[in-house]
């Protein structure tokens, strides 16, 4: 499997505070990866940053083989220009803990629009596109609806339908489900299954619920202090955790760990 | 009073005298409330710099004087303006400054999740302003411009200072002539309370147009 994302010894500082302490991490084209671990151990983080809404202090990411928050200029390295930003974050989507859906657009349009303005496809395209994609959401009969009249659970799989419209190779999920009510949790889940098992697009994401991230997950990753504690198939993580802080962080999810 | 009615004519000459001053100096208003605004949000800072001061300026400064300057000292360095012309871009230049104002804070009102989710979906800065921020600014801006156009349209009485014979000049005209001063000012006083009701009920209905259907200000939430 040929990598399509390295970390090379990231560190990210807010303040006085390092989120990031020399993270080394590489992500194979295709697979699907749970971050997991207590708030503010840097696995949001790490999705902010590679959608770009984050800059880094030192260290190196590649996105398929090229910096991302870096450019060649004659053989060195500078700080990437907001053009090659753009030029990396079409390769990237993102789904957010608060959907952040255009609240003055319907959802067909939410989904619309980006294709029309990012990806220049024709109204139809972008409109047949959309109507497809609310289809594979469940939401076929929702497409006039504006963000406000919708559950939280809708709104987050119009917001997901709308990252997928831009066909990333790459997408990130920043705890997609944490703001939800609790019986809307599993449409939102089922949603991220079925794109896990029917595309082949790379997947981070960030989540409380264990249950999915096993069932989800080819590789889980536990990070605390801004650092990869543990990582490997669920099947270990889940039952055989090895590293006591990983063990005292899931016995709170898992009945029978001890 | 019936003296007063005599002068019918030149109270409709007023009164239209000053809705299209009203009218002229909003549009003129609007242009320059986005333009300064949205500079004052610029990523470079000489352009936020000329605009803040713009915006100091035409709101430091009297109005009265900023009419007197264009109609009176213009002229002095070569520059005429008629006397309307003058009154409308004292007051239009006077107002874009307070609009400025509105247009900038009704911008940076809309959430950062909202500029997080255009830059995660690849706008450009453009972009992001033309579709996401300003659409969502304006039906928060409508109440303030409101308030601003009614400004605007007691602020055109100080054009009848420069010779334009709008209702406030028209009055006086018929005080001189009739030596009436109680009855003409009660006449345009309610005029330009009809005159301000009408643009309060165009600002109600902008609101009201502008909520229909969505709700801007709820988008989370379960």
């Amino acid at each position: 499997m040929k990598n399509i994302i390295e970390f090379k010894d990231v560190s990210k500082y807010f303040g006085s505070l390092k989120v990031l302490d020399g993270l080394n991490l590489e992500v194979g084209a295709g697979e699907k990866l749970a971050l997991i671990g207590p708030s503010g151990s840097g696995k949001t983080t790490i999705l902010r940053i590679l959608m770009t809404l984050e800059t880094i202090e030192s260290g190196l990411i590649t996105v398929e083989g090229k910096p991302l928050w870096h450019e060649k200029v004659n053989e060195t390295l500078v700080p990437a220009s907001e053009a090659h930003l753009q030029k990396m974050r079409q390769i990237i989507g993102m789904v957010f803990q608060q959907f952040n859906l255009f609240p003055h657009l319907t959802a067909l349009s939410n989904i619309e629009q980006p294709q029309i303005l990012v990806r220049k496809v024709t109204k139809e395209e972008a409109r047949e596109k959309a109507a497809n994609l609310m289809d594979l959401v469940g939401l076929e009969d929702k497409k006039d609806h504006y963000p406000h009249q919708l559950s939280g659970g809708q709104q987050q799989r119009v917001a997901i339908a709308r990252a997928l419209a831009m066909d990333p190779k790459i997408m990130l999920f920043d705890e997609v489900t944490s703001a939800l009510d609790p019986e809307l949790v599993d449409e939102v889940l089922s949603v991220l299954k079925k794109i896990a098992t029917t595309t082949d697009t790379t997947m981070l994401t960030v989540t409380h619920e264990m249950n999915f991230a096993r069932e989800f997950a080819d590789r889980i990753l536990f990070f605390d202090k801004g650092q990869i504690v543990e990582q490997g198939l669920p099947e270990g993580i889940f039952t055989n955790p090895k590293e006591p802080r990983t063990r005292g962080f899931l016995k709170k999810y898992i009945t029978g760990l001890t | 009073m019936n003296e007063v009615f005599i002068f019918w004519p030149i109270i409709i000459d007023g009164t239209l005298t000053t809705i299209k001053l009203t009218l002229a100096s909003g549009v003129v208003a609007l242009i320059i409330s986005f333009t300064v605004g949205l500079a004052r949000l610029s990523r470079h800072w000489v352009v936020r710099a000329i605009a803040t001061i713009y915006l100091e300026f035409f709101r430091g400064t009297s109005a009265i004087v900023q009419m007197f300057f264009m109609y009176f000292v213009l002229p002095l360095l070569g520059v005429f303006l008629p006397a309307l012309m003058a009154g409308i871009v004292a007051c239009g230049f006077n107002l874009g400054a307070y609009g400025s104002e509105v247009v900038r804070a009704s911008v940076q009102s809309v959430g950062r999740e909202q500029r997080e989710a255009a830059k995660a979906l690849n706008y450009t800065n453009f972009q992001l302003y033309r579709h996401v921020l300003i659409p969502q600014a304006i039906p928060v801006m409508i109440p303030s411009f409101g308030n601003l156009v009614i400004e605007l349209l007691k602020l055109t009485a100080v054009a009848s200072l420069i010779t334009i014979s709008d209702l406030t000049f028209m009055s006086q005209i018929i005080r001189v002539q009739t030596a009436l001063t109680l009855e003409p000012l009660i006449l345009i006083m309610v005029i330009y309370f009809i005159l301000s009701s009408i643009l309060v009920s165009g600002t109600k209905w902008l609101e009201r147009y502008f909520s229909a259907g969505r709700n801007i200000h709820k988008s989370g939430g379960n």
